[in-house]
C-alpha cells in the first residue's frame, strides 16, 4: 500500500519490520528520525528489541557488534562525525565479518563544521570491509535496508545502507511499504554460525601475527567480492515478492545508442533523470547509478561502458590531494579497455551544495572541450574564495 | 569457630575447583598476576558465561591464532570498548531469554583511561553485566607506560624518576569512588593474594541482577620489578599496608572490609619492587615520597576502618588460609 511518509519513518518501519532484537544508536542530525521512529515502536509494543541509548557512536557500533557476535539481529543508524568516531569499531566488525545493518544518512564531515548532506563520511569507510549500498530515493531506501539484512546474514558481512542526508531522510514520498509477512518471507529468522554460545565455546577476536594474518585479509577480501552474488540475488529474490527490483549492483538507463554516460551514486540520480527528460534536445544519454560501492561492480561496470565516447563522474565527496574518489575507482576499472571512454571526473554537491537541474545541461557543455577534466570541483564559485585561495 | 586441619594433598586437589574457564598452555610471563586472576575469576563463574575482553596483555597471551586458552565464549573488540560489547551481548542474550551471564574483562589501561567512557556508561544503564579489572598499575602489555592508575612516585618508562622527577608525579587516579558514584548494586575490591575472597566476590558480583564491578589487584612482574615467585607475597603485602584495600560496596556504600591483623609499614611493600628502589636511596625527596605513599596508606586504613579489633578467621592474616587449616599465618 502506498502512503506519504518522511524517508526516516519509512526506512525505521523497514527496519522494524526485518524484526532486529537490539538497536542500539547515539544522536546526530540528520539521522535521529529515524532511531525516534524505531524508540516509538518498541514503546509501543509494535517492536520487540532491546534499545541500548548509548553514550557514544562509538559503543553504538560496539554494542551492535556484541549483540550479533551473540547471535541477535542488530541494527544501528549514524552518519558524518559519528561515523568517524565508529570508525575502529566498524573495521573491527568488518574484519570479524560480523552481520549487523547500519543506516548512513550521509552527510557532510568538519572542518568547517557542517551538518548538511554530501557523501564523504561513508566514502570514508570505504575500506572497512563492509558492504556498502547507496540509494537514489526513499522507495530504494526501504527496499535495500530490507535486502541489506538478508545479505548480512546470508552472506556473514555487515552492511551499509547509504541514504543522503535530508535529500531522502526528511522528505516525504509516496512509499510503498511492504507487508510484514513479505518481509518475513524474505528475512526469515537465521543462526550466525560462529555465535557465542557456552554450549559450543569459540574465541573471536583472537591476535593473529604475520603468519595468518596476510591469509585473513585475502579471505575477507575474497569473501567481500563474492557478496556480488548475494546482492544480486537478494535483489531479484525481492523483486519476485514485491515486484521492485533496483538493478543488484548498478543499473544502466537510457538508449542503447547514446555514446555519453553520466555515472552517479545516491539521489542526484533523481535529478539527473528529470533533466535528461526535460532537456531531450542535448542527445541521447545513459545514466548510470552504482549502487554497490563494495564490492566494486568492475565488470557490470565494463559491460555499462560499452560502446561509450565520454564518461562522466560525478560523486559528493573527494579525496584531497588526490581528486575524485570513484572517480579514480571507475577509471581503473577501465583501464585496461581496448577502446576506453574519455573519463571526466567531478565533485559537486559538497557540503548540501544544491544540485539543481542545470547542471545536467552545463556537464554535458564542460566534455565538448578537447581535454577531459581529470577532476575538478564541478559546481566551484571562485569568487566567494580570498585570491590567495582560488 | 572449629577449625579444620587436613593436610591430605588428594582431599586439597579434590576441593580445587572442577572447572576453569582459562587453561593451561597460555603464554603469559611467570608470575604474572593477571593470569592467576582471570582463572580464578573463571573458576568461580563456571561454564555459562561470555567474555567480553578489551585490549591488553590478557588477549595477547591467550588468543594467538590458532590456538586459544578460553575453553568459555570469549570476543575480543578494540581496547576501549569491552563494555559496550558486553552491553551488546547481554541486550542479545536477554532477547533470546537466555539466562548466560555475560563478564567483562580488562586491565588498568582498558578500564582507568580508555574504556571509562563505554564503563561508566554500562553501569549507568545497570546492564547485568559483570565487569573485572584486572590492575596491574600500568600499560604493560605495551612495554610499561604510566596509566592513571600507576601509584604516585612509581617508575615506568614515561614516568622515570631523574634529576628533577621522583617517578610518577600524579596520585593514581580512585576509581572505585567513580564506581561508586553511580550506585550499581555492586562493586569489590579484591587481589590474587586471596583467591577465595575473589572468587567469593565474583560470585556475589554475579548473581545480582544488574551491573557489578570487581578491580582484582594483579602484580606485574616485569613492570613492578621483582620475582615471578614474589607475586603472592607482593600483592598480599599491598593488602597489609592498605595501600589496597579490600572492600565490597553496596550501592555504592561501604558494606564491608577486609580488616588488617597487622598492619606493615608500606616500605615492606614498595622495598620488594624495582619501581619504587628510587625511593630508597636516602635522599631527602625520597623520603618525602616515602611519607606520601605511607600518609596514602594511612588515609585508607582510616577511611574504610581497615583495622581489626582482634583476631578473625577473614582477616588479612585469616582469609584464604581457612582450607589450609586456618589461621596460619597467625
Amino acid at each position: 500500500m502506498r502512503e506519504a511518509i518522511e524517508g526516516s519513518a519509512a526506512i525505521a518501519k523497514a527496519v522494524a519490520m526485518c524484526r532486529p532484537q537490539v538497536v542500539s544508536a547515539y544522536p546526530i542530525t540528520p539521522q535521529t528520525h529515524i532511531v525516534e521512529g524505531l524508540a516509538r515502536l518498541i514503546a509501543d509494543g509494535d517492536l520487540r528489541a532491546e534499545l541500548v541509548s548509548v553514550e557514544s557512536e562509538f559503543s553504538a557500533a560496539s554494542v551492535v557488534l556484541g549483540a550479533a557476535a551473540a547471535g541477535s539481529r542488530a541494527y544501528t543508524a549514524t552518519c558524518s562525525q559519528g561515523l568517524l568516531l565508529m570508525t575502529e569499531v566498524l573495521y573491527n566488525i568488518g574484519g570479524l565479518r560480523i552481520p549487523v545493518v547500519l543506516t548512513c544518512a550521509n552527510r557532510a564531515i568538519g572542518a568547517p563544521v557542517t551538518a548538511w548532506n554530501d557523501q564523504q563520511d561513508s566514502m570514508a569507510m570505504r575500506d572497512t570491509g563492509w558492504i556498502q549500498l547507496y540509494c537514489a530515493d526513499n522507495q530504494e531506501a526501504v527496499d535495500t535496508t530490507i535486502q541489506a539484512f538478508r545479505i548480512a546474514q546470508n552472506a556473514e558481512l555487515p552492511v551499509m545502507v547509504c541514504v543522503d542526508g535530508y535529500v531522502l531522510t526528511h522528505t516525504l514520498e509516496p512509499i510503498d511499504l511492504p507487508s510484514q509477512e513479505q518481509v518475513d518471507q524474505f528475512v526469515p529468522p537465521y543462526r550466525f554460525s560462529r555465535a557465542l554460545d557456552p554450549r559450543n565455546p569459540i574465541s573471536i577476536g583472537n591476535l593473529v601475527t604475520p603468519e595468518y594474518y596476510t591469509e585473513a585479509r585475502h579471505a575477507h577480501h575474497r569473501v567481500l567480492i563474492r557478496a556480488r552474488d548475494e546482492i544480486i540475488s537478494a535483489d531479484r529474490d525481492w523483486a519476485a515478492i514485491c515486484g521492485r527490483a533496483w538493478g543488484g549492483l548498478l543499473t544502466v538507463d537510457g538508449p542503447a545508442e547514446a555514446r555519453v554516460a553520466i555515472l552517479t551514486i545516491g539521489s542526484v540520480m533523481g535529478t539527473l533523470l528529470d533533466a535528461r527528460q526535460a532537456r531531450p534536445e542535448l542527445g541521447p544519454v545513459k545514466l548510470i547509478k552504482l549502487r554497490s560501492m563494495r564490492p566494486f561492480p568492475v565488470s557490470e561496470l565494463i559491460q555499462a561502458c560499452e560502446g561509450l565516447s565520454d564518461l562522466i563522474v560525478l560523486e559528493r565527496a573527494l579525496s584531497p590531494g588526490g581528486g575524485g574518489i570513484i572517480g579514480a575507482e571507475v577509471r581503473s576499472a577501465l583501464f585496461d579497455l581496448p577502446s576506453k571512454p574519455r573519463i571526466h571526473s567531478f565533485a559537486a554537491g559538497l557540503g548540501g551544495r544544491d544540485m539543481p537541474l542545470e547542471i545536467y545541461a552545463r556537464l554535458l557543455e564542460r566534455i565538448a572541450q578537447p581535454e577531459p577534466a581529470q577532476f575538478a570541483i564541478f559546481d566551484l564559485e571562485l569568487d566567494r574564495l580570498p585570491l590567495q585561495e582560488r | 569457630m572449629a577449625i579444620e586441619q587436613t593436610h591430605d594433598v588428594n582431599e586439597l586437589r579434590r576441593r580445587q575447583p572442577a572447572f576453569r574457564g582459562l587453561d593451561a598452555g597460555h603464554l603469559a610471563c611467570q608470575g604474572c598476576g593477571q593470569a592467576l586472576a582471570a582463572r580464578l575469576v573463571t573458576e568461580a563463574t563456571g561454564p555459562d558465561i561470555v567474555i567480553a575482553n578489551a585490549t591488553g596483555c590478557l588477549e595477547v597471551f591467550t588468543t594467538a591464532w590458532p590456538r586459544t586458552s578460553w575453553r568459555v565464549p570469549w570476543i575480543h573488540s578494540v581496547f576501549a570498548n569491552a563494555p559496550a560489547v558486553a552491553s551488546g551481548i547481554e541486550a542479545a542474550l536477554k532477547m533470546q531469554g537466555r539466562s548466560t551471564k555475560v563478564v567483562a574483562m580488562g586491565g588498568d589501561g582498558g578500564t582507568f583511561d580508555i574504556g571509562l567512557q563505554a564503563l561508566s556508561a554500562m553501569l549507568e544503564r545497570n546492564h547485568n553485566v559483570l565487569y573485572v579489572c584486572f590492575d596491574n598499575e600500568a600499560y604493560m602489555n605495551t612495554g610499561v607506560q604510566r596509566s592513571s592508575s600507576t601509584p604516585h612516585a612509581a617508575m615506568t618508562t614515561t614516568s622515570p624518576p631523574g634529576r628533577e622527577r621522583m617517578g610518577k608525579r600524579h596520585l593514581r587516579k580512585d576509581l572505585l569512588s567513580i564506581i561508586a558514584a553511580h550506585h550499581i548494586p555492586y562493586a569489590a575490591t579484591a587481589s590474587v593474594a586471596y583467591p577465595s575472597d575473589l572468587r567469593k566476590k565474583v560470585r556475589r558480583g554475579l548473581a545480582i541482577d544488574g551491573a557489578a564491578f570487581v578491580l582484582v589487584h594483579s602484580p606485574c612482574p616485569l613492570g613492578w620489578g621483582h620475582g615471578g615467585e614474589l607475586s603472592i607475597e607482593v600483592a598480599r603485602l599491598a593488602v597489609q599496608t592498605g595501600i589496597f584495600p579490600l572492600v565490597e560496596l553496596e550501592r555504592g556504600s561501604v558494606a564491608s572490609a577486609m580488616a588488617l591483623r597487622q598492619v606493615r609499614p608500606v616500605a615492606d611493600y614498595l622495598k620488594l619492587q624495582g619501581r619504587f628502589r628510587h625511593l630508597f636511596d636516602g635522599s631527602p625527596a625520597a623520603a618525602e615520597e616515602l611519607e606520601h605513599l605511607q600518609a596514602l596508606a594511612n588515609h585508607n586504613i582510616e577511611l574504610y576502618r581497615l583495622r581489626a579489633d582482634t583476631p578473625g578467621a577473614r582477616d588479612s592474616e585469616g582469609a584464604d588460609t581457612v582450607r589450609r587449616g586456618g589461621l596460619r599465618w597467625a
